[in-house]
């Protein structure tokens, strides 16, 4: 029998996980498919809630606060793009720098560090009223996000311009030699992923009911962690598999992180306890000498 | 077709490294030619052929294409003129991607790409033709990544995408120069009838004395960045190993030419 404390963690489980699975897809697209290790996440995803938080309480409809906040995210990401390959700043500095001036940015945005969404209608609100337990329409929402984002990804990168894409992480230079300009594509998909991230933590800041500055701490951790996971379980073969294991990976991720809080981890300790994972999961492979257990990565 | 007019390259100018890998080539390559270069070990010959394909931009001179100046166009600009193979067989393909895939891309090399499917059934059965050319088996195995195949295998592939919409110049730049024996010959085999069935003008850089002796219809060597000789024609037709020793043995210091 599965005691009842640890089945009530499994909603809980599922609900985070959903909301935060799109990070992992953003990262999908960054470090798996571009293989650009991109660190603006920490600062798009409290965008992406600062921007919706503030239109909301402003009293903009949550429908038309989350496409700002989604168009947000694109920008920063192409913004470090920019930085990357124009200005030609190392991938991992220039994700640093955007993500610092993000800080400052989403600071600017809500006026104030934290902005809470419990007495206002958000796009969740009549999801909530509804007349049965909460877990069921919210869950069903997300899960629907979830996929339509999935399927679209798919479909995009089975796409011409989403092959030019794959290859500009696989091979740069062979696909620049047939003629495609590898700068306009590694900002158009950081872009992209960024933009996944601020609709997250759009949709998450309304989950919760507030949205603070400090939310985005350890995202690409946790959602490296996720894909991590997905991989191990869904392989990595073709995008579809990516992203499906993106997503099985954020909720059994999640589910990992209730279970472990269940069983005495104190909160404080969680992202020590989640880079460990990351550290570990990428570290064996090089202890044990297999080849190609490490990310593929350029500008590192 | 392409003339470059006393092109010059100098790496890392005015530091106590600097070398000079292009020191003034002017050269015409005609429509339909297929030239042969071959030079010692830093005689130029890689820097040649990145100036022409646009990877590096010369510091002098200038280069045209077909009468029109490409000289400062980047390479992702040049590319609907230009097919090029490398002597890594990794680098002609991406190799997380499948065998139709990496087609579809090179088909639409120097085009507009949109939001239109990358392979659709027409297109994989245009492939599964054309792959049955090579008769390596591979037409059967259109959904593999390239990460499965041998190195020859790869650059056959390669050799086919590159050809795939016709570029108006071939580059090759040692292209068989990391395949074992067998494979290499396969593979020049597979560039010649290529070649000669489209009337390609190419460029191929070898290391290899008897390759460039016994390939296409005229023949150059580099030496310390300059054209040392240029014979074409009917000279180049009766050329030896012998002939050019005799001739050039003084500028043939390197042995690994000889081979």
């Amino acid at each position: 029998m599965i005691p009842a404390g640890l089945l009530r963690t499994i909603p809980i489980s599922l609900e985070q996980g959903l909301a935060y699975g799109l990070v992992a897809l953003g990262i999908v697209i960054t470090f798996r498919i571009l293989a650009f290790p991109d660190l603006t996440v920490d600062g798009s995803f409290p965008l992406g809630a600062a921007v919706v938080s503030r239109l909301i309480i402003e009293g903009v409809s949550p429908i038309f606060a989350i496409i700002m906040a989604i168009i947000c995210g694109f920008l920063a990401g192409c913004c470090t793009g920019i930085l990357n390959t124009k200005l030609k700043i190392n991938s991992l500095l220039a994700g640093i720098l955007m993500m610092t001036m993000l800080y400052s940015v989403n600071l600017r945005i809500m006026g104030r560090s934290n902005i809470q969404l419990l007495t206002v209608n958000t796009l969740l609100t009549p999801l909530e009223n509804l007349d049965i337990n909460r877990f069921i329409p919210i869950i069903t929402f997300f899960f629907i996000t979830l996929f339509v984002v999935k399927f679209l990804t798919d479909m995009f990168f089975n796409t011409q311009i989403g092959f030019a894409m794959r290859a500009t992480g696989d091979n740069e230079q062979m696909i620049r030699t047939l003629g495609v300009n590898t700068d306009h594509m590694t900002v158009l998909g950081i872009g992209i992923s960024n933009a996944f991230v601020a609709l997250s933590g759009a949709l998450v800041a309304q989950d919760q009911g507030f949205s603070d500055v400090g939310m985005g701490i350890g995202m690409i951790v946790a959602g490296l962690a996720s894909i991590i996971i997905g991989e191990a379980l869904f392989g990595k073969k073709t995008v579809q598999r990516m992203t499906l294991a993106a997503i099985f990976g954020s909720i059994i991720y999640k589910l990992i992180i209730s279970l472990g809080l269940r069983l005495g981890l104190a909160p404080t300790d969680l992202k020590m306890a989640t880079a460990v994972m990351v550290i570990l999961a990428l570290g064996i492979p090089a202890l044990k000498k297999e080849k190609e257990g490490k990310l593929h990565l350029r500008g590192v | 077709m392409i003339r470059l007019e006393s092109v010059k390259k100098t790496f890392a100018k005015g530091t106590i490294d600097e070398k000079v890998a292009i020191n003034g080539i002017s050269l015409h390559v005609r429509k339909g030619d297929f030239v042969t270069v071959i030079g010692s070990n830093g005689a130029g010959k890689t820097t040649f052929l990145n100036l022409t394909s646009g990877t590096f931009i010369p510091d002098e001179g200038d280069i045209f294409i077909d009468g029109s100046k490409v000289t400062h166009l980047p390479e992702h600009r040049r590319a609907k003129y230009l097919g090029r193979i490398f002597q890594d067989p990794l680098m002609g393909t991406a190799a997380s991607m499948t065998i139709e895939e990496n087609l579809a891309m090179a088909d639409l090399r120097g085009k507009r790409r949109g939001l239109r499917w990358g392979v659709t059934k027409s297109l994989r059965e245009h492939y599964r033709h054309i792959l049955s050319v090579l008769d390596l088996g591979l037409e059967t195995r259109l959904k593999d990544t390239v990460s499965l195949l041998s190195g020859g295998q790869r650059q056959s592939l390669t050799l086919l995408m590159v050809t795939l919409t016709l570029p108006k110049l071939l580059l090759l730049d040692e292209h068989t120069a990391a395949l074992d024996p067998k494979t290499a010959q396969r593979v020049i085999g597979l560039t010649k009838k290529i070649v000669e069935k489209n009337n390609l003008t190419t460029i191929m850089v070898t290391h290899n004395m008897q390759q460039a002796i016994k390939y296409g219809n005229r023949m150059i060597m580099l030496h310390e960045g300059k054209v040392q000789f240029d014979i074409q024609g009917e000279e180049k037709a009766a050329l030896t190993v012998e002939e050019v020793v005799r001739r050039f043995g003084a500028e043939l210091k390197d042995e690994a030419l000889l081979v």
